[in-house]
């Protein structure tokens, strides 16, 4: 089979959707003005807390420049906190209609003090508003809630769902239980009640257990593979774990989480429910309906099969659909929207992953 | 489909598990007293991975009249070697001897379950071969079980669980490699945890089910684990075996290597060439459980060309795993010119000790020299 390797020229003829934009702190003061008093102290005296041996600072360094793009270094602060900066090297250069703000940092999803969390979730809700969206209206906030105080995070997501500039609903896919647990449910009930899709980015520790089974890896490249089979876990667990009888019309959007492996996954599931179906009568469903109906995944870092087409072939086992495209703006392994498929795409596959799709899920 | 051809060599066959009294005769006077007087003797060993009433862990037509999984000589010939016309089937008896915490406590009964296999098994059934049951939490026990048991040509694999203490491919373990390459074993990574880690990044599932579907990611760690520590340059003849895996998530991995390594080669500068090379020539998966839709031949087709190699895939019935039904081992979809690498050829060049038996004309028990 020969197919013929162009550029997917979207961002030439229509303006995108960018499913994946991280916002950066210039410096952490930024967050005191959303803190409360007691809070800005005890983040100056004690920091944050959470579970790995190194605050601060990634403990699988990244692999030029902090894992950011050597370009999109502003005069002062960090890649992604200046906006004037995200203007003109990507919302006006790349022709990004809307962007998803995934504020990664701060936001409480790895902190053990549950009301420190609390506290860093409202401020980082604040400072989305304040410093991003309020200036930049092409792009949209998440509700960033600490997944382990899942009553705090239902509140945090009726008080924040009125304001339609928040679209979905972000916190950590690494917590200290499967998500699909019980103990989360609050969180996808208020979820689905403001119909706001839960976006799930791919993060490096937060409920302490290794990134893999067998332990932790060694090296970066170890570390950034696991984001990938994490990924598969957690849709297992809210597959298996029932959610989706229980929400059927819950929208879940892994974020930077890969998306190849989710055919294969499907059957892989399928078969063993046909087995075990005495152990999860809950699960009314083949797994791979639910995979079909409930999830859409972003794209960015896509996979760069040796032959082009084969990624195709797999997006047609995934369905059109399903795809939202993400460019992980500031980020070293950033996705240009014009480069990252290296086949040709019909005009309605470009409108649906480059537009459509984003819209259908997020209500744009 | 059934077995077109026949002769093939069937990689993941699980006899019935031996008890404690059957592996008693086996255990040295020391440890012989510790289990009489600890009661361990009266213990099971059932691995959590593997319940023996759960569907999964024993077809219906494949149990004992008393319902155990798998059973003995008798019926591991007439369920799993003939119907099949296997010429070699390799054992692995996962026993739950892994598990245990005290190391010197798990190399004894693993030398045990190692012998017990030579002598009952083995030694009864010429188209038997088997892998070599280790205690993996520590190396230098685990090397010296290696030791002893190497000169037993009939043993031609080291048996890893997929879930244990570390990553595979740590330097710690490296010894255990030195060994097998020594020694013409491959090494064998299985389905199954010790637990000695959540299954999942994120925790303790709930059910048993998705214990199982998450199996493949742990598999996927430890391919990226072996190629990431550079255990391929160290060994260069080193073949890993993924027994029970499934294969549809393998092209995904071959993908993200691929790519992640032209951005990431700095950190790991021994990977001398594309993760996707050194795949296809050092990483083999057995065919069952086999992970694609049931009456989807294109699904099969397209997904071994991805793969991209026809050197990969080892059969295997898992026996008494209930993975097909019927003597339908094989899906359809399979590309006709593949079926020889598939069912004999590539198990003969993964394992040198099943090759020299081949070469020989061998059928085996003759060359044997038995474990001490």
């Amino acid at each position: 089979m020969n197919v013929t390797v162009r550029e997917a020229r979207a961002a030439q003829k229509l303006s995108f959707i960018d499913g994946d934009i991280h916002p950066a702190f210039r410096q952490i003061s930024d967050l005191y003005p959303f803190l409360p008093a007691r809070w800005r102290e005890h983040m100056q005296t004690y920091g944050e807390h959470i579970r790995q041996g190194l605050t601060g600072q990634l403990a699988y360094p990244r692999m030029m420049a902090s894992g950011m793009r050597a370009d999109a270094f502003p005069e002062q602060g960090p890649p992604g906190s200046d906006l004037e900066l995200m203007r003109k090297q990507h919302l006006d250069a790349n022709g990004v209609e809307t962007g998803m703000l995934v504020a990664l940092s701060k936001g409480g999803m790895e902190e053990r003090n549950l009301d420190f969390a609390a506290a860093l979730s409202r401020g980082v809700n604040d400072w989305q508003i304040e410093h991003w969206v309020e200036p930049e209206p092409r792009l949209r906030a998440g509700i960033v809630v600490p997944q382990e105080d899942a009553a705090f995070a239902a509140s945090e997501i009726e008080r924040r769902a009125p304001d339609r500039r928040f679209v979905q609903v972000i916190f950590s896919p690494r917590a200290t239980d499967p998500i699909g647990h019980r103990r989360y449910w609050p969180i996808y009930e208020a979820a689905e009640r403001n119909n706001l899709p839960i976006g799930l980015h791919s993060a490096g520790f937060s409920g302490g257990h290794p990134s893999t089974p067998s332990g932790w890896p060694t090296y970066y490249m170890q570390e950034h593979y696991s984001f990938f089979t994490a990924m598969q876990t957690v849709v297992t667990s809210l597959i298996f774990e029932g959610v989706f009888e229980r929400f059927p019309k819950l929208k879940v959007v892994p974020i930077e989480g890969g998306f190849t492996w989710a055919p294969a996954l499907g059957w892989r599931m399928d078969k063993h429910w046909e087995r075990m179906r005495s152990e999860i009568p809950h699960v009314k469903r083949p797994p791979s309906e639910y995979l079909r109906e409930n999830f859409w995944f972003t794209t960015q870092p896509i996979e760069e099969p040796a032959k082009p087409e084969h990624l195709a072939e797999i997006i047609g086992w995934l369905g059109w659909d399903r795809l939202i495209f993400s460019s992980d703006y500031p980020h070293w392994d950033f996705d240009h929207p014009r480069h990252a498929f290296k086949f040709h795409l019909t005009d309605e596959q470009k409108a649906a992953v480059f537009r459509g799709n984003a819209k259908a899920v997020y209500g744009l | 489909m059934k077995l077109p051809l026949k002769g093939a060599i069937d990689c993941d066959l699980h006899p019935g598990m031996p008890s404690m009294a059957d592996l008693t005769p086996y255990l040295d006077p020391f440890w012989r007293d510790q289990f009489e007087n600890r009661h361990i003797d009266r213990m099971g060993f059932v691995l959590t991975s593997y319940p023996p009433n759960s569907p999964l862990t024993g077809r219906p037509d494949w149990r004992t009249p008393q319902g155990q999984p798998g059973g003995g000589l008798d019926m591991i010939r007439t369920k799993a070697l003939d119907p099949f016309d296997t010429r070699f089937a390799i054992c692995n008896v996962l026993h739950g001897a892994i598990a245990l915490f005290n190391e010197d406590m798990s190399a004894a009964v693993c030398s045990a379950v190692n012998n017990w296999t030579a002598k009952e098994l083995l030694d009864q059934e010429p188209r038997l071969r088997a892998s070599i049951l280790v205690p993996a939490h520590n190396p230098e026990l685990a090397v010296k079980e290696i030791e002893r048991v190497a000169a037993d040509k009939r043993f031609v694999q080291i048996l890893l669980p997929v879930m244990g203490d570390m990553l595979l491919g740590r330097r710690i373990y490296w010894p255990v490699y030195e060994a097998a390459e020594k020694h013409g074993l491959a090494v064998g990574v299985h389905a199954g945890s010790t637990y000695r880690w959540a299954p999942t990044p994120s925790g303790w599932p709930a059910h048993r089910t998705e214990d199982y579907v998450v199996q493949s990611a742990a598999f996927e760690g430890q391919v990226v684990s072996f190629l990431a520590e550079g255990v391929f340059q160290k060994f260069p003849k080193l073949r890993l075996v993924l027994l029970e895996s499934g294969i549809t998530w393998l092209p995904s991995l071959i993908w993200r290597t691929s790519k992640e390594w032209r951005g990431i080669r700095s950190e790991v500068p021994w990977i001398d060439r594309s993760p996707l090379e050194i795949i296809h020539e050092h990483v083999r998966l057995t065919l069952q459980p086999l992970d694609v839709p049931k009456d989807e031949p294109d699904i099969v087709a397209r997904t071994l060309e991805h793969i991209g190699s026809d050197r990969m895939l080892l059969f295997s019935t898992d026996y008494p795993h209930w993975q097909f039904d019927g003597e339908d081992a094989l899906p359809d979809g399979i590309p006709e010119g593949m079926l020889q690498n598939l069912l004999i050829d590539n198990a003969l060049e993964t394992y040198p000790r099943l090759r020299a038996g081949a070469d020989s004309g061998d059928t085996g028990g003759r060359n044997k020299e038995t474990v001490p």
